[in-house]
């Protein structure tokens, strides 16, 4: 993507969740809870399809520098 | 090098149990992190191994096949655990090794989620501020044995459906496992039998009263594959949510009053900035990590050019890894604010604490609360500070004047 197209089109920001490395620390939804959730178990769930809103970028590469498993990854 | 007592090599002759450690284990932490051998031996108590670098502390956590859960304590269990009518209960899913370790965690897991813990919320804030009453005309007073010590006994009594007034009770059965008990086996034998005799009590209690909506009566329904959960389990879940869940909150609570006694531009910070307090307890969390875990070597192996052999203990500190400066930058300050803060505080990996949100949720309200109360206190004598450690660390006795 180049700076003009990422100017108009945003930075698409997807974020995911290695179910399998994940052990329900929480520290993404403490970083980001707009962003992240847990399940009933208590392990991460990533609450916003698609997109990650440009206001919220910096909370979840916060959430990403935050998880003990690294389970979280940053696509975009 | 740096030896803390004559005698003691960090090395190859650590003391988890010496006075000067308790006091201040950081020192001969780093001794050994950033020496050639950042994996150190001791034959004392026993004989273990101790890594000391972020990255090695997580690889044995998360290698749960070769560093098994046989043995979690920092020191062997007394012989006579293995007679009697209870040396079959454990302490699951914490001391459970895969395939049962699954089932095992995950029939707890539910009521230890966010939004399972959130209903402790509001007795927690009332309990904390019924013990501030009880001290803060004095204008003096134990922030670890009068406060931070009263709290998390009273929040896992209330989850687990038993009388918080044997509050005092529990906790010096806690203490006798975690504390006395690492080194003197008929204090910790003692101690888990009167632990495991009490839950044999209630469970047989729940049987001919089942009870709404409570822990003990919810877990003896349980089925797994069609079957009633044997009785070991639930008597040994109920272990160790009350041997987890008492020593290691409050030793957190402590350390973090420990802290902001003697910070008052850190106390400054949380009162002019509330949306600090989500990292400001992580931050706390990190620099003052209670608790130390053992594994048991499952087949002779190599890790770090240390030969280890099948039955060696591998003592896991998360206090050690937490202050990594490979990890964190500026590991030995506390940065309300810290943006990356992957600690290991609650462990990583399959075993780990199935409690952090409660005790997450525990170490905000305690602090939010004397925070409030409390707005400026200092040690009344930093020297007078008595500190426990070898599992679990944190002060123990700690007077502050407000």
């Amino acid at each position: 993507m180049t700076l003009g197209e990422r100017w108009t089109k945003g930075t698409s920001m997807r974020v995911r969740v290695d179910a399998d490395a994940c052990h329900g620390h929480q520290s993404c939804a403490i970083a980001a809870p707009e962003v992240f959730g847990a399940d009933d178990y208590g392990n991460a769930v990533v609450l916003i399809e698609g997109d990650i809103p440009t206001e919220l970028e910096a909370k979840v590469r916060r959430a990403e520098g935050n998880c003990p498993e690294r389970a979280i990854t940053i696509e975009g | 090098m740096t030896t803390t007592e004559p005698g003691f090599d960090p090395i190859s002759d650590y003391d988890i149990f010496a006075a000067s450690y308790i006091l201040d284990p950081f020192p001969v932490m780093d001794t050994i992190r950033e020496s050639d051998c950042p994996v150190a031996h001791t034959e004392r108590w026993g004989g273990s191994w101790m890594p000391t670098r972020y990255a090695d502390v997580v690889a044995v956590a998360q290698e749960h096949e070769t560093f098994t859960s046989q043995q979690i304590l920092v020191t062997a269990p007394p012989a006579a655990q293995a007679e009697g009518p209870y040396a079959a209960v454990a302490a699951p899913p914490i001391s459970s090794d895969p395939p049962e370790h699954h089932w095992h965690r995950r029939l707890i897991l539910p009521f230890f989620a966010p939004q399972a813990v959130a209903k402790f919320e509001d007795g927690t804030r009332e309990l904390c501020n019924r013990l501030i009453d009880g001290f803060i005309d004095r204008g003096e007073a134990d922030a670890a044995a009068d406060y931070a010590q009263q709290i998390p006994v009273r929040v896992i009594a209330t989850m687990l459906g038993v009388p918080t007034d044997l509050s005092d009770t529990f906790t010096g059965w806690v203490r006798g496992v975690l504390e006395a008990g690492l080194t003197d086996p008929k204090i910790r034998l003692e101690s888990r039998n009167n632990i495991l005799g009490f839950f044999k009590r209630e469970i047989d209690d729940r049987r001919a009263n089942p009870r709404e909506d409570d822990l003990i009566t919810t877990l003896l329904a349980s089925e797994v594959d069609g079957e009633r959960v044997p009785e070991e389990y639930v008597i040994g879940v109920c272990n160790l949510m009350l041997v987890a869940g008492v020593d290691t909150t409050w030793s957190s609570i402590g350390a973090s009053l420990w802290h902001l006694a003697q910070h008052p531009e850190h106390r400054r910070q949380l009162r002019d900035d509330p949306e600090l307090w989500p990292s400001a307890i992580e931050e706390l969390l990190r620099a003052y990590a209670p608790v130390t875990m053992a594994r048991i070597v499952a087949h002779d192996t190599e890790f770090q050019g240390c030969p280890m052999q099948a039955g060696d203990r591998v003592l896991m500190s998360f206090p050690a890894a937490n202050r990594d400066p490979r990890q964190f930058e500026r590991p030995d300050e506390v940065i309300l604010d810290r943006e990356h803060n992957r600690h290991v505080a609650f462990g990583a990996g399959i075993h780990r604490c199935a409690g952090s949100n409660l005790a997450r949720l525990e170490l905000r309200v305690a602090l939010q609360t004397f925070l409030a109360r409390i707005p400026e206190f200092e040690l009344v004598d930093p020297s007078s500070v008595t500190w426990a450690g070898g599992q679990v660390r944190g002060p123990r006795q700690c007077q502050v004047r407000f």
